[in-house]
């Protein structure tokens, strides 16, 4: 017998025979409706910053009154003016110099004020990580009340790899004191369209 | 016998520093009093996400089998390569066999409690590759040649002055600055220079779905995206009761797992891993090491349920003022106390009497696992099991006898009150371990019997 058939004959000989079935995970109703408000408090006291915006242009502004010095990369076409394309195909090593990375989300969430986003979004799967700023640009109205919810939106989607981000990379493990920019994103600003 | 010091001997140690353990304590508990908060703010759900956390894991228990072969299927669909290991030799075996079909001999590693069961890094240096552990906490311990003494939070233990002089020694900080901002600085450009350079990134796993062979890493610091992202070779190592049936079931146990660990609504990153970058390759090695077995031991099988949060760690009066080092084992704190036997009876024996069998620990568990209990079902296999040292043997022996006969109860109340009034000197010696680190009580002149006879007209 391989390991494999040996792993699964021991499992099978020690797991329980009684039915233990799956749990309804309708008990959970959505508790708010002011999802846009409680995503944006919840995303400040995470250490991100919402912005709200009316359009792409809002956005440009927004980048002149403050400035990143240096790279910005972003998937949007009409951010092209003040950012780059992201390139796509390319060694991710190639991105160590990044700035700031502009990228779509899919929709966040009101409870913990994370957002979906696949690689679908922005080409290469180190970008929301490795630049040193990260703006998200989500349409306003593409908030869902809880994690329940979110997974709703999630069923039967195809991606190879999809994440939830929740404001800056941050760590604690020096004496819980709390330092953003642990070895992803220093900061995260969301832009509310 | 092994001698090497157990539990009592080391949390000794750790008590020899009264105002660190007295910091300890707080630092704990404060993580605690977040965690309560962050429950709080979603009472109206919170116990019944508890209980259908719980649920959810009694299914994949008695369904393990087939789940893993789901699991299996699917991941290997996706393009994943899957292994599987029965014990942690086998484990490290495959991961260095990875390493060496990479041509590699370094790594980047973010945390994992199951690699550090299987003492990976050990092997992997005897071997000749050298692991970066990314994660800050663990970088800490790691130059500091330790082990993690708390599964969330790994150097829990040191002080920030600690850590600057550890940094200066070995990552040129200024001498005597301890400011977690710079230190952290410090650590992030030293560690984006070994993300940048490996081309091997192993990882840990928080949930495996067997609905879409896809797997979860929750990390606050991002420290696994950048290793595996930047990484032409991504190896995830996992428990096999990791599993849970659907995607679905991801939003109960996101939602328990960083307010429990930390209080936060949920941990920066969330990453789910479903096939690999285009041109790289995704191993993932499903390890058993004795969870099989324990899924036998029905008294003891709940404990598979286990998230890895810590919260019961924070909550233990006993794990606050004996730090994480004291268990001697991967997993400290109550959970680990009830994991920790079934890996080796012998070696752990000591591990589930270091429980006041208070029940907070269960009542903070997130997946509703009956800790104490099974502690104190441990503390009798093990003495079923003749794993249980002479001296406690007979000092049990010796209260059951006093416990059982009222008339002795009595006799010896009598004479243990006299002897504390009369010669203190008698109890409140080094011989007693009840009189280390405590003072003895004012003994009572008389029983709570002889007052309620007294008194109960």
């Amino acid at each position: 017998m391989s390991v494999r058939e040996q792993i699964l004959a021991k499992v099978r000989a020690n797991q329980p025979i009684d039915e233990r079935p799956l749990p309804d995970l309708t008990a959970f109703p959505v508790r708010t409706s002011e999802v846009l408000d409680q995503f944006m408090t919840v995303l400040s006291t995470i250490g991100g910053k919402p912005v709200r915006v009316k359009n792409h242009a809002e956005i440009e502004a927004y980048l002149q009154e403050n400035p990143y010095p240096g790279r910005i990369i972003s998937s949007i076409p009409a951010l092209q003016h003040p950012a780059e394309p992201i390139p796509e195909n390319a060694d991710p090593h190639e991105l160590e110099n990044v700035e700031l990375a502009i990228i779509t989300g899919t929709f966040g969430v009101a409870e913990n004020s994370a957002i979906w986003v696949t690689e679908a979004n922005y080409q290469q799967r180190a970008v929301p990580f490795i630049c040193q700023h990260l703006a998200i640009v989500l349409p306003a109205d593409a908030i869902v009340a809880n994690m329940h919810q979110a997974y709703e939106r999630l069923q039967g989607q195809e991606y190879g790899f999809g994440v939830f981000i929740a404001g800056p990379s941050k760590t604690a493990d020096i004496e819980q004191s709390l330092v953003l920019g642990a070895h992803g994103a220093r900061t995260m600003t969301v832009f509310l369209m | 016998m092994s001698t090497k010091p157990k539990h009592p001997e080391l949390s000794e140690r750790f008590n020899a520093d009264e105002p660190r353990v007295d910091w300890h304590d707080a630092t704990l508990w404060w993580i605690r009093q977040k965690r309560d908060k962050a429950a709080h703010t979603l009472y109206e759900d919170w116990e019944s996400l508890r209980n259908t956390a719980s649920a959810i894991k009694d299914n994949v228990l008695g369904n393990l089998a087939d789940y893993l072969e789901s699991f299996e299927r699917q991941a290997t669909a996706n393009g994943a390569i899957v292994h599987w290991a029965a014990d942690a030799t086998e484990h490290n075996q495959i991961v260095l066999s990875l390493l060496q079909q990479a041509g590699a001999n370094r790594m980047v590693k973010s945390k994992s409690m199951l690699t550090e069961e299987c003492h990976l890094n050990e092997y992997l240096a005897e071997n000749g590759i050298e692991v970066v552990d990314t994660d800050l906490g663990e970088r800490i311990v790691q130059l500091a040649d330790e082990p993690p003494s708390h599964i969330v939070m790994p150097c829990i233990h040191w002080k920030k002055e600690e850590i600057g002089e550890l940094f200066h020694q070995h990552l040129g900080t200024p001498k005597g600055n301890a400011d977690p901002q710079l230190l952290t600085e410090a650590a992030r450009q030293h560690l984006r220079d070994k993300f940048l350079s490996r081309r091997v990134a192993l990882t840990g796993v928080n949930f495996a779905v067997a609905e879409t062979g896809e797997f979860v890493v929750c990390t606050n610091e991002g420290n696994a995206d950048m290793g595996v992202h930047l990484a032409d070779v991504h190896i995830a190592c996992m428990g096999i009761e990791k599993i849970i049936p659907r995607r679905e079931h991801l939003g109960v146990f996101l939602r328990l797992l960083a307010r429990s660990a930390t209080g936060q609504p949920i941990t920066t990153y969330s990453s789910h891993f479903k096939s690999p970058r285009a041109g790289a390759q995704m191993h993932i090695v499903l390890v058993d090491n004795g969870r099989s077995q324990q899924l036998g031991r029905e008294a003891f099988r709940n404990s598979l349920k286990c998230i890895r949060c810590g919260a019961c760690m924070n909550t233990c009066p006993v794990y606050r003022r004996s730090g994480g080092h004291s268990y001697h084992n991967a997993v400290a704190g109550p959970i680990g106390a009830i994991l920790a036997p079934n890996l080796d009876m012998t070696k752990n024996a000591d591990l589930p009497f270091a429980s006041t069998l208070c029940g907070s620990c269960s009542n903070v568990c997130p997946v509703k696992i009956n800790i104490h209990e099974q502690l104190y079902e441990w503390r009798q296999e093990l003495t079923r099991q003749g794993k249980v040292d002479f001296g406690k043997k007979m000092g049990l022996k010796m209260m059951s006898t006093v416990l059982s006969s009222p008339m002795v109860y009595r006799s010896m109340g009598k004479m243990g009150r006299w002897t504390m009034r009369v010669i203190p000197g008698m109890v409140s010696n080094s011989f007693n371990p009840w009189f280390k680190q405590r003072e003895m009580p004012e003994p009572p002149k008389e029983s709570f019997r002889d007052w309620y006879l007294k008194n109960r007209s």
